[in-house]
């Protein structure tokens, strides 16, 4: 089943076109990295997903059921989350605000799938603790724990890795990995980190000035294999250790 | 005055009760509305808004409405000027949040001083509206009536809109994804903090009161790491104070609104020192137990 389909897509954002002929296809179940140079317009696509902004041209179609039961969204941590007032539960639970949001407080059903999520991600432990108190990686399993309660048909991954030491990346891509083969969710992630996302994912969406590519893992290797063996030495720098646990 | 001699006066004590009821609820709402406002970093729209409001009292004393009117004038223009700060601050990059708070606060202070120079107003009249009436006799049933609707729409949207105000304060990115109205809250958030400027400020002063809607939020956050007890904290401790500072106002012939922020901030100060002590004894103990 198809989830979301691109068709000759434009983003614009602030009146510059930030990406143009992009073309993909994410379907039930996929997990899709997006790859790209800074500006290529991988952040605004996400924000056209969302409904953030809309498409300047081509087509960008999400699936009745997408939009029915909400998208799960991890964007890049703001200034205002660091010291924020609120349990680690009070943040989960908010991921269920679609669905929930009446009243002062939180129905049973929101309660029982928040904390199946906090037990699954390993978080269940620190439902308690501050939000502000935690560690970049606790953090992050929090937000996505929060944009699984938002949704178990697609998340969005924004940058879920960036700031984090490479244990605490290593632990939140087997999170990703569990909650997509575990729980049969669509995974679309933005990352700067290739090697693992050639690891991680199945289909790879390259965004830049101009074009883009959309393929199998296989498919893109093939397609920008020069560049990536031109990148080998600089990748083997940034992300060796991700690339070790992978291969452990 | 003590306090037995001002309710000795059958006068003096519907005066003091009625200010009372006024404060205390201005007080609430303020608070309430003060947490998100402070988490979200928009402290400043309180500032600008109530800048705002004394430009609302200087058009009401230009149109001759004087104090009678003065609210039903002011109101409309800050809540005006609330979705023109929203509109201008909108993250389009044109201009940012506390930009657009100062354009329209500095602007609304300078062409309202003016309108009260061209209106020959007294100095005591722009001090009113700066500081706060001097007297609390002027709290009117209207302000009264006006003040038991406002909290009681804004305890009704608080309670019934609680998960949605913690989903877009915490991270409106996200909520907007998850399909929350982000812009109908905030809109929401910042007409309510605008009526409420309004309605205060005839007590505690345009420069003052956005004071009552920074510092309650400010120290219940020193207290607890929880947003909805947050909540409750920065209610409590902001009725406390005004009653505090009310009190002593009367007692000691102070001006309301100073008194009621000098109040406010002794708590904040209180609030910090101490989770600064608590903080460094649990390192402390930390460090002892490793």
């Amino acid at each position: 089943m198809n989830l979301i389909t691109a068709k000759d897509l434009t983003l614009a954002y602030d009146g510059h076109t930030a990406a143009s002929n992009v073309n993909f296809n994410i379907t039930a179940g996929d997990y899709v990295c997006i790859v790209g140079e800074n500006g290529s317009g991988k952040s605004t696509l996400l924000k056209a997903i969302t409904g953030e902004i809309k498409a300047a041209g081509g087509s960008l179609i999400i699936d009745r059921n997408v939009l029915k039961n909400g998208i799960g969204y991890l964007p890049q941590q703001s200034k205002i989350q660091r010291d924020f007032p609120a349990s680690v539960r009070e943040v989960v639970l908010s991921g269920c605000v679609k669905d929930d949001s009446f009243g002062l407080f939180w129905k049973k059903e929101s309660k029982n799938k928040a904390e199946d999520v906090m037990h699954l991600l390993g978080i269940g432990g620190l439902a308690d603790k501050c939000f502000g108190e935690l560690s970049g990686g606790q953090k992050q399993r929090t937000l996505l724990a929060r944009a699984v309660c938002a949704s178990d048909t697609i998340l969005l991954l924004d940058e879920p890795v960036t700031g984090l030491d490479p244990d605490a990346a290593h632990e939140m891509y087997s999170a990703i990995r569990m909650i997509n083969r575990e729980r049969g969710c669509a995974i679309v992630m933005v990352t700067h980190d290739i090697r693992c996302a050639l690891n991680e994912a199945e289909h790879v969406l390259s965004m830049c000035s101009g074009h883009s590519f959309f393929g199998t893992v296989e498919e893109y290797v093939a397609h920008e294999k020069v560049d990536i063996e031109i990148d080998e030495k600089r990748h083997n720098e940034c992300s060796h250790s991700c690339g070790e646990h992978h291969h452990e | 005055m003590s306090i037995a001699e001002i309710f000795a006066s059958e006068f003096l004590t519907k005066v003091v009760i009625r200010a009372m009821i006024v404060g205390v609820l201005v007080s609430l709402c303020s608070s309430i509305l003060g947490v998100s406002l402070v988490l979200k970093r928009y402290s400043m729209i309180g500032d600008g808004l109530s800048h705002v409001g004394f430009f609302g009292l200087a058009i009401a004393a230009c149109a001759g409405a004087g104090a009678t009117y003065s609210m039903e004038i002011s109101i409309p223009i800050v809540i005006l000027a609330a979705v023109l700060i929203l509109h201008l601050s909108r993250n389009d990059g044109k201009i940012s949040g506390d930009a657009a708070c100062a354009v329209v606060s500095t602007g609304a202070v300078a062409i309202g001083t003016l309108l009260y120079n061209f209106t020959g107003g007294k100095s005591g009249d722009i001090c009113n509206s700066l500081f706060g009436s001097a007297s609390i006799i002027t709290i009117s049933n209207k302000d009264m009536v006006i003040s038991i609707i406002l909290s009681a729409v804004v305890l009704l949207w608080f309670v019934l809109s609680a998960k949605t105000i913690f989903s877009v304060t915490f991270d409106e990115t996200f909520a907007s994804a998850a399909g929350v109205k982000v812009s109908v809250i905030n809109l929401a958030l910042a007409v309510l903090t605008g009526i409420t400027i309004t309605v205060g400020m005839k007590m505690m002063g345009s420069i003052m009161i956005s004071a009552i809607i920074v510092f309650p939020a400010l120290t219940a956050t020193r207290i607890t790491k929880n947003f909805r007890l947050t909540v409750i904290f920065s209610a409590l401790i902001s009725v406390v104070c005004f009653v505090v500072g009310f009190f002593a106002a009367c007692c000691l012939s102070l001006q309301t609104g100073a008194a009621v922020v000098t109040v406010n901030l002794a708590a904040f100060v209180i609030s910090w020192l101490s989770s600064r002590v608590v903080s460094r004894i649990r390192t402390k103990k930390r460090v002892a137990s490793v």
